[in-house]
């Protein structure tokens, strides 16, 4: 009777492997002759469009000791043009029904409208003023860096779990400016100024360092002849290289960080990894990463789930995550918050064990072929989710991939095999790492 | 020429935008209704499940259970370990979530259509049959004890639970659903099978449905899923009191920024005054940099990251609330901006230019959100249990249309109450002390 259900189930899934197909939505490319390039992606399903321009500049381009320009200047963006007051970019958009918002990350900074289809070309219109005009009275600059200070104390200076992460990542990279932190470090954010503001925009801010990625009820003819019009007549800035940082030195040692703060309710353990991007033509490794980081600490089946957790029950929660979608080098991390009572030393020891028995045992073949038709089903269920298409376009288009790199990643995920993993896993847990402790003062004498 | 564009879109959208959305009510062959919004163009379906009463319905004593057997519903059932239905919902690639809150608990769920028969069944398992076996109850109790402690030490939720434990005296509002360490150690396995049968039952059930299924597969559906309930469970919470007036109540915690919670009592969602409300609380601080919280409090003077007031219509005391944070050194600053502004929007209401805006805005981006079978299915299960009638989609943006100026200055007189609007403050804010 205990296994009557599992049972039936489990025939009926293996049948589903053999019909994976995947209703991908059209995606259409072009590029403008000031280089600005565009991606249209058409779903007819409800009149709404989403805009975007991402800008291929971020916070690991920022001038030494300018930390955080990246995103001051995004905020400054919503701060008036020639023809534009402050704030009157927003109210624009949401006298037209739309919402907008922006973000800044290491490798991008965008800028974003949900409307009504019908309103594209506006929000073009507008997005192109600010991307050459932008006009910034001073007294609003300084306003500005009050709230960008705020929200450094929000998000960050309010948050151990937010100050221990900055600590790792600035310990993980030795020389990669992805070392510093996107929001900026406090002391040097004080002292950003309106002029630097914009000589980083004047700079980054033009048509060839632009990606236009416009998802909804569109038709791909339309949009190039609107973005013609609005993008077309900009300038580009002249002499813009392809980006190159400061890049890793061979990493000769573990690093430890032990971050204490009183409020820590859970203190937990976490070991970091450097660990090899997505590369255009080249997403092999990344593929075999993206599937490690499943069956180590992806759902309730990974190794550290079922045992940690579930088995031995020595584990609150556990996970690995691989970051792999950025420019330069991205990271591998696993993570293991313990039960109450048992030491964080005991929990890095339980981390070794996993990752030392996994090496060992290898990867149960029904395990690996749940997780690569969850990867399958995941393409389905993306499609019902318009932003987030295009904001998977802007991400890896700015991370230095094409369109077609992201159109391959389901196939490379697929012809990716069990040794192609292990091989990946081995590379990565045979290098230095980054092991972390967030904790309370005196841990030990509290237990 | 940005200019003239604008105008020409203000004209336009004097017609307000309709919501393409043609919902079918479907009721099954065993008498369960459901709302669909049927759409073939994804291989999927969503469905949004969801049991009035939620956490609320706890009793006295047992504070937590509900939201413990939330969690615990997926971690074995239907004669499966926690392990072997993880498994399953791997395999079939179903995706299901268990969400617990005051007034409901709501399960999504997204399953595939090749492999929705049998991901019906393992959803059906979950609901009908979890087995809260003793090694899974524990290993769950574990983690909700980390979550209280985790809340314990967060200003975000120390600001709103204090809030909560001041204003709603004995009600099941007033203390956190997750239950406290002293509540979770008295709980038993029978404990979460009672507020099982307290809570899962058909008078309590209301489901949206969207994406690629037929009326008759939906109603089929039903009848598999929720047939076996039983009629009903526990009897309804009554109203929360408000035991808060006026004023500031400090919570000393170290962190370099304070949180501040505040609120009054607000409106219910079937008031007549609900849509002058609305609309009042979009200008007010409805969230986007156009209202006076955030433009006064954010914009003109750098005091916060962000500002933003809400209409929390709780079934048993529906209020207007909001939140912010402020470095301790200005957080004083900021509050003596919220409470004039509430003063003088409850004095002389709002402008001409103000309501248009907001009338434009909420009528425009009502359309915007129909967005994905998921989306789509959380709304329609809301509007059932919000007892909305099924063309409200088609009649709302005309309620919001016809809020004048007078219906706003009316319900700011009635609704904004500076004397009542209280702050909790979490942190250490200089200039400011409690006032009880």
């Amino acid at each position: 009777m205990r296994h009557r259900l599992l049972r039936g189930l489990l025939g009926l899934a293996a049948a589903v492997w053999t019909a994976p197909a995947l209703a991908t939505g059209d995606v259409a490319e072009f590029t403008l002759e000031n280089g600005m390039q565009a991606v249209v992606i058409e779903d007819h399903r409800s009149p709404a469009v989403v805009h975007m321009v991402w800008y291929r500049v971020g916070a690991a381009d920022e001038p030494p000791g300018q930390s955080g320009i990246a995103h001051f200047l995004e905020h400054l963006m919503f701060k008036g043009t020639d023809d534009l007051a402050a704030g009157e970019f927003s109210q624009i958009v949401e006298a037209n029904g739309g919402t907008d918002n922006a973000f800044t990350s290491w490798d991008y900074t965008g800028y974003i409208q949900r409307v009504s289809a019908d309103r594209l070309g506006l929000m073009m219109e507008m997005e192109a003023d600010r991307m050459r005009d932008l006009a910034l009275d001073p007294e609003m600059v300084d306003t500005e860096r009050s709230v960008i200070l705020e929200e450094r104390a929000q998000r960050t200076d309010s948050s151990p779990g937010a100050l221990y992460n900055e600590q790792l990542r600035a310990a993980l990279y030795l020389n990669h400016p992805y070392r510093i932190p996107v929001i900026g470090w406090r002391h040097e954010m004080e002292d950003l100024t309106r002029e630097e503001a914009l000589a980083f925009y004047s700079r980054y801010y033009a048509p060839n360092n632009a990606i236009l990625i416009v998802a909804g009820d569109v038709d791909p003819d339309e949009v190039r002849a609107l973005a013609e019009q609005h993008y077309g007549p900009l300038e580009p800035t002249p002499g813009l290289e392809p980006r190159a940082r400061p890049s890793e030195p061979p990493q000769n040692a573990d690093r430890r960080v032990i971050y204490e703060d009183p409020t820590v309710a859970s203190p937990y353990v976490s070991r970091s990894y450097l660990a090899p991007e997505r590369d255009p033509g080249d997403q092999e490794t990344a593929a075999a990463l993206s599937l490690l980081a499943e069956i180590l600490g992806g759902g309730q089946t990974s190794l550290l789930s079922r045992v940690l957790q579930t088995e031995e029950q020595v584990s609150l929660y556990s996970a690995a995550f691989y970051d792999g979608l950025n420019l330069d080098d991205g990271s591998f991390t696993l993570l293991n918050v313990p039960v109450p009572g048992r030491s964080l030393e005991e929990a890095e020891a339980d981390l070794d064990r996993m990752i030392a028995r996994f090496l060992e045992e290898g990867i149960d073949p029904a395990q690996f072929e749940r997780v690569k038709f969850l990867y399958e089903a995941s393409e389905i269920y993306a499609e019902d989710d318009t932003s987030g298409l295009a904001r998977r376009y802007g991400t890896a288009l700015t991370s230095g991939l094409t369109v077609e790199d992201v159109a391959a990643w389901p196939e490379v995920i697929a012809a990716t095999t069990i040794d192609d993993v292990m091989e990946a896993a081995r590379m990565v847990f045979g290098q230095h790492s980054v092991t972390g402790y967030l904790t309370v003062p005196d841990a030990e004498d509290a237990e | 020429m940005i200019r003239a564009i604008l105008t020409a879109a203000f004209a336009v959208l004097a017609l307000p935008a309709a919501a393409q959305v043609d919902i079918q009510e479907v009721t099954s062959p065993g008498g369960i209704d459901a709302w669909l919004v049927e759409d073939h163009s994804i291989p999927f379906v969503a469905l949004d499940i969801r049991f009035q009463g939620g956490t609320s319905l706890d009793l006295p004593g047992k504070r937590g259970a509900t939201y413990l057997m939330t969690g615990l519903l997926e971690e074995g059932a239907g004669g499966m370990t926690d392990q072997e239905f993880a498994a399953a919902e791997e395999s079939l690639a179903a995706r299901f979530s268990w969400n617990a809150y005051g007034d409901s608990v709501v399960i999504s769920a997204e399953m595939l259509t090749e492999t929705r028969e049998a991901s019906a069944d393992l959803l059906r398992a979950a609901i009908m049959e979890p087995a809260f076996d003793e090694t899974a109850f524990e290993r769950v109790r574990g983690q909700v004890l980390s979550i209280i402690a985790g809340n314990q030490n967060d200003p975000d939720d120390i600001a709103p639970d204090t809030f909560a434990a001041l204003a709603y005296g004995d009600h099941p509002y007033a203390s956190q659903q997750e239950g406290t360490p002293e509540s979770l150690a008295g709980l038993t396995p029978d404990d979460l099978h009672e507020a099982h049968r307290r809570l899962f039952t058909r008078d309590r059930l209301y489901v949206g449905a969207a994406g690629d299924i037929t009326p008759e597969e939906l109603g089929a559906l039903l009848d598999h899923l929720f047939g076996d309930l039983p009629e009903t469970g526990a009897e309804d919470v009554g109203e929360a009191p408000w035991n808060l007036t006026g004023g500031v109540t400090v919570v000393e915690f170290p962190t370099p920024q304070s949180v501040a919670f505040f609120g009054h009592p607000g409106i219910a969602r079937d008031d007549p005054d609900f849509f002058p409300a609305f609309v009042l609380n979009q200008i007010l601080g409805g969230g986007n940099f156009r209202s006076r919280l955030q433009d006064q409090v954010r914009v003109q003077r750098g005091l916060t990251y962000g500002i933003g007031t809400y209409l929390a219509l709780s079934d048993h005391r529906p209020m207007l609330l909001g939140q912010f944070s402020s470095s301790n050194n200005l957080v004083a600053q900021a509050i003596e901006v919220v409470q004039a502004e509430w003063a003088d929007i409850a004095e002389n209401g709002v402008t001409e230019t103000e309501l248009e805006a907001a009338k434009l805005y909420l009528t425009g981006a009502y359309p915007l959100r129909f967005d994905g079978n998921a989306n789509i299915a959380g709304i329609l299960a809301g509007m059932q249990q919000d007892h909305m009638p099924v063309d409200y989609i088609n009649t709302r943006n005309a309620n919001v249309e016809a809020v004048t100026l007078e219906d706003v200055r009316r319900v700011a007189a009635r609704l904004l109450q500076p004397d009542e609007l209280h702050f909790v403050v979490v942190g250490r804010p200089e200039g400011l002390e409690s006032s009880d």
